[in-house]
């Protein structure tokens, strides 16, 4: 049965994907001479203003992005999911900012669920119930080992393990098919990331255990042994899973798998290009363009540092249309 | 029971009207909110998006023409004798059943091809021919339903039962 409560904002936003960067376009962004080529480039596609500097441009199409959904969609708390990365890295920001003397101006995100200054408040006075009931349990762990052990790595794991967990459940909460499959891309991709990192290290089992997210398309147990192993043994799990292509990349640079990670959400989301119904079109959309941001981005950082062409184009990521 | 006869048949009439006129409804009016988001970002694609919009409305006409056809045929439109068997009654309440049933499902059927015809002249307006024939075809299974709701409304008349 169709979805008919969002038919008008599908529409909508299907008019808007027209207007999306393509490859071709990128093609003519990585073509030119220098970042302020790219710059005009992209004002002609109406990005931005003249004289706009990139990253105010790059921040004004972010907004842009909400400010549609916004108009579209009534209760944007449907959406949480994709601001769950910004909360839990305040989180991190606020535990760590508790902990030291002084204040650190400018650590906060301020595009996510919960208030930054609510967080550091909370975590200052360790009144954990008056964070959302997702976050108490971390924030405890996190703030405990912190000022027990110092070690601000170990905080992190345990936040951005949080950060995953929250992200896979509140996708599978939402009743959409396309933000249940983000929260669990999301969930394994960056379980995948940890245990590359984690075998570069050399970091124990116990480490592993304690820093990989639940998830249904990976085994966290089996991810650990390889990772602790050898890269090849990483390669030959995640050859047996829906993950395979990745099993290359790790071979080639961790620049390699940061992209092919990418690119695998675009390949999910793209079906939605052709649907007209339901909340998964605009999902999609808000990924799509996040995912054109991070391109236009990445190339105009390398045009900046004079990176070659062919290393930019092998960071730029996979276009949504 | 001597009355049951036109009331079974004011019956088929009126469900026959009712049914592919509520679908109709719920159709155009999903196909005018893909519309109007359409038009909101491009005014320009107006006249497409409308003609889109309205292919789910034919099924209301159909149904009323079914229950038009239907009332003269029995006498309560026009004039003549509305002394009608319970048999026949119960004849021209099947015979409107078709046009009841499959205006009701094929204008919301052909109402969501017609969205995603919407979308597609939203992104390649060029391609508009294609985009109409897509929810067309859905037309086709209302024209069969309302041949045969045609065919026995005239043949029942025909009957001395």
């Amino acid at each position: 049965m169709a979805d008919n409560s969002y038919i008008y904002a599908d529409a909508r936003i299907h008019v808007h994907e027209s207007t999306m960067l393509n490859a071709a376009f990128m093609e003519q962004l990585l073509s030119a001479p220098d970042e302020a080529a790219c710059l005009k480039l992209l004002q002609e596609h109406g990005w931005g203003a003249p004289g706009m500097a990139a990253e105010a441009m790059l921040e004004g199409e972010t907004a842009k992005t909400w400010e549609l959904i916004a108009e579209l969609v009534p209760d944007l708390s449907v959406f949480d999911v994709f601001r769950y990365e910004s909360d839990y890295h305040n989180l991190k920001a606020a535990v760590k900012e508790a902990c030291t003397a002084g204040k650190h101006p400018g650590i906060y995100l301020h595009d996510g669920t919960v208030e930054p200054e609510k967080l550091e408040e909370s975590l200052t006075a360790r009144d954990f119930d008056a964070l959302p009931e997702e976050m108490r349990e971390p924030a405890r762990h996190a703030l405990d080992t912190l000022l027990q052990t110092r070690d601000g790595q170990l905080c992190d794991c345990i936040v951005d393990r949080a950060a995953l967990t929250a992200i896979r459940s509140a996708g599978e909460r939402s009743g959409s098919e396309l933000l249940a499959l983000y929260g669990e891309i999301t969930a394994a991709v960056g379980d995948l990331k940890i245990a590359v990192r984690a075998l570069a290290t050399g970091k124990e089992r116990d480490f592993m255990e304690l820093s990989l997210a639940p998830c249904a398309t990976l085994d966290a147990g089996r991810l650990a042994d390889a990772a602790t192993d050898s890269m090849e043994s990483l390669a030959a799990y995640l050859s047996s899973t829906r993950y395979a292509g990745a099993a290359e990349e790790l071979k080639k640079s961790s620049t390699a798998l940061e992209c092919w990670c990418d690119n695998y959400m675009i390949e999910q989301i793209r079906p939605q290009l052709h649907n007209v119904f339901g909340l998964d079109p605009l999902a999609a959309y808000i990924l799509g363009r996040r995912m054109e941001i991070r391109s236009v981005r990445i190339i105009l950082t390398g045009k900046r540092n004079e990176m070659a062409d062919a290393e930019i184009r092998g960071r730029v990521r996979m276009t949504y249309v | 029971m001597e009355n049951m006869g036109i009331f079974f048949a004011l019956l088929g009439a009126s469900c026959s009207a009712l049914m592919s006129g509520i679908g109709s409804a719920l159709g155009v009016g999903k196909a005018g909110q893909a519309a109007s988001g359409v038009v909101t970002e491009d005014p320009s694609k107006f006249s497409k998006v409308l003609i889109l919009q309205l292919l789910p409305g034919t099924q209301g006409i159909y149904g009323l023409l079914i229950a038009f056809i239907t009332l003269t045929q029995i006498g309560l439109m026009g004039g003549g004798s509305s002394d009608l068997s319970l048999t026949k009654g119960l004849l021209y309440f099947a015979a409107c059943m078709p046009m009841a049933f499959v205006g009701l499902i094929s204008a919301i059927a052909q109402a969501n091809a017609s969205i995603s015809s919407i979308a597609l002249v939203a992104k390649k307006p060029d391609q508009f021919g294609k985009a109409m024939i897509f929810p067309a075809m859905v037309e086709t299974y209302a024209i069969l339903a309302l041949l045969i709701s045609i065919l026995s409304v005239f043949g029942i008349s025909s009957l001395s039962i």
